[in-house]
């Protein structure tokens, strides 16, 4: 940022050109922000008529409260859930297709074209496919014993959340991957082979290794697409149930300040999914920012 | 350090992935082209693993399109079929039901069609697209080409943008919303919608890479700075102009959790809050081939971008990695 560059004199000039992206950022992101921070340390009326300065109390309700702290353990298991499934997959599929097989270029197309999918639309086919009277999948688990219905088992409701999630993810996952496997030398595996490893012992000793980079990337990267993006997921398909099966934190932040009116609480919480995304944003920026160069 | 960097800076190559066919004529560099035929090499006895190879990505590939086949099947069947057991295979009632929901929708529990809601739906993409390359251009000009006080400061507020996704915000911002009158608006489904971090640090990288000669030049032609960047710097930018709509439209068509917010009137309705919308409007079963039918009718606009611009969609998607 630091180097020599010619510019154009005057500063009114860029200080305008750059009004409108700062002012929405200012009126939607960073003021809002603020109110979430200020609301968390108050206590109001249901009718926001008085407030009454609480310190930490709001946090401290939140942390003790068990609905929240479950809420916290749902989290936990739909994200990393999420992300493992996602990436798995997504990294047996790029690593069968840089192979040079005939065709590879056909199968990545078709591959990766449901990123283009809402996270919503994705809930809702899954939630179709797995419906319990009329779903196919269901039908076809009824002959190994398995009762499917997720409106009433909280257990498979996460299961179907996790999926629709993850499977919307895998194209995104897999084009990634596969540039990574891309960069990988190839004369490093063919040395590797005629030292004798198998398949797999190169795929362990050579290739993951040399993808650290890129998964540690796309962990972040599909973190925060679990913590966040996920919303419509759930909404559009659970809505958080049965019960409170599958209400992540930002799920219950919806629910407790539109519908609970609990605007101490929710504003607390606000400040928590700040702490936690915004931890992930900088942990995501710094490792790229030292490891790009141009 | 060195395999990362040969990492990070390949993904910004075009489409490395959509490029793996090593006989593109001009298209591949010397280097690849020389791995890759050794790569074959290595690999030609193994035809069983390559049938094996096969099998994988078919079913990786059929794994991808299953859910929509099954929502297609659903889309030209009665409901009743729907109900008692969907058959594997497309019906008779694709241009009855595609009829129905375009022209009716669910209107006897109080919804519009669809036509509107997918008129809607272009409407606000595209004005998130327009406005969040226009604002992003602005604002990388701004740093890139001039110095001024608070700089820094400026691009750390344009950097919290990505710390703060609405969904860590909601009720806060929907209250700004309400204050600034934007409850059922285009402007409320847009404008908070524009502010792009990764957008203006993609065209930050790209002004960063203009020479200076060619400022030079235009400044001793008698170019301003708005001159420079309309003649100059925009047609330069053009490819990653391009990159970028095809990820900020699936990104703008896509909204959920903003229009669920910002919109009580049906008439601002998009088709994706429509389809929760639809599917939440009886309380039994939804009505599933018309849903599905929507579910269809609202992913074929993102499909076509990514179908007719695959190229600029991979890389819009490594450009706005970070």
């Amino acid at each position: 940022m630091q180097e020599k560059r010619v510019i154009f004199p005057g500063m009114l000039v860029p200080l305008l050109l750059l009004v409108p992206q700062l002012a929405i950022t200012f009126a939607f992101f960073v003021w809002p922000s603020i109110r979430s921070l200020q609301g968390s340390l108050f206590e109001q009326d249901a009718f926001g008529l008085s407030e009454r300065f609480v310190g930490w109390a709001n946090f401290a309700r939140i942390l003790s409260d068990p609905d929240y702290l479950s809420s916290f353990g749902i989290t936990l298991v739909f994200s990393f859930g999420t992300t493992a499934l996602a990436m798995s997959v997504a990294l047996a599929l790029a690593a069968v297709a840089d192979r040079a097989i005939r065709g590879s270029g056909i199968y990545k197309a078709l591959i990766i074209w449901p990123y283009a999918i809402a996270p919503a639309i994705a809930g809702v086919l899954w939630w179709f496919l797995f419906n319990p009277t009329i779903g196919v999948l269901p039908r076809l688990l009824a002959p190994l014993g398995i009762v499917w219905n997720h409106f009433l088992n909280g257990h498979q409701a996460l299961l179907l959340v996790i999926i629709a999630s993850a499977w919307k993810q895998v194209s995104y996952n897999f084009l990634f991957f596969l540039a990574g496997l891309q960069t990988i030398p190839p004369s490093l595996l063919e040395a590797a082979q005629i030292d004798g490893a198998s398949a797999l012992a190169r795929f362990r000793a050579v290739v993951l290794p040399l993808l650290m980079p890129t998964t540690f990337f796309l962990a972040v990267v599909n973190l925060v697409y679990a913590f966040c993006d996920t919303f419509a997921v759930i909404h559009a398909t659970s809505a958080g149930g049965p019960g409170t099966a599958t209400t992540t934190l930002v799920y219950k932040v919806f629910r407790d300040g539109f519908e609970g009116l609990d605007l101490g609480g929710s504003a607390a919480q606000s400040v928590v999914l700040m702490i936690i995304v915004g931890a992930l944003t900088i942990v995501q920026f710094r490792y790229i920012e030292r490891n790009i160069h141009y | 350090m060195a395999e990362i960097e040969i990492n990070r800076n390949t993904p910004l190559s075009p489409s490395p992935g959509l490029r793996a066919e090593p006989t593109v004529p001009g298209e591949v560099t010397e280097r690849a082209v020389g791995s890759r035929r050794v790569k074959a090499r290595v690999i030609t006895h193994k035809t069983a693993t390559d049938l094996l190879a096969h099998a994988v990505l078919i079913f990786g590939a059929a794994l991808m399109a299953f859910p929509i086949y099954m929502a297609f099947v659903a889309s030209t069947h009665t409901l009743t079929q729907s109900l008692t057991g969907l058959p594997l295979l497309p019906g008779d009632r694709l241009i009855d039901n595609y009829r129905q929901v375009l022209s009716e929708g669910l209107r006897n529990y109080g919804l519009p069609p669809i036509w509107p809601m997918l008129v809607n739906s272009v409407v606000v993409a595209l004005a998130i697209t327009a406005g969040k390359i226009a604002v992003s251009i602005l604002s990388a000009f701004a740093v890139v080409f001039f110095r001024f006080p608070f700089r820094m400061l400026a691009f750390w507020i344009i950097f919290a943008t990505l710390m703060l996704p609405v969904e860590v915000r909601i009720l806060p911002t929907y209250e700004v919303a309400a204050d600034l009158g934007l409850l059922n608006s285009y402007t409320g489904l847009t404008v908070p919608l524009i502010a792009s971090a990764t957008a203006t640090f993609l065209f930050r990288q790209v002004f960063m890479t203009i020479p200076n000669e060619l400022m030079e030049a235009a400044r001793v032609d008698g170019a301003g700075p708005l001159r420079f960047l309309w003649s100059i710097l925009i047609p330069m930018s053009k490819t990653n102009m391009a990159a970028l709509f095809v990820v900020t439209f699936i990104y703008g068509w896509n909204q959920y959790l903003w229009p669920l917010l910002i919109t009580k009137d049906a008439a601002y309705y998009t088709v994706i809050m429509g389809i929760q919308r639809m599917a939440r409007a009886s309380d039994f079963e939804p009505q599933w081939h018309l849903v599905m039918a929507t579910v269809i009718l609202a992913l074929l606009p993102p499909l076509i971008v990514v179908a007719a611009m695959q190229k600029q969609f991979v890389a819009g998607l490594f450009e706005t990695e970070k």
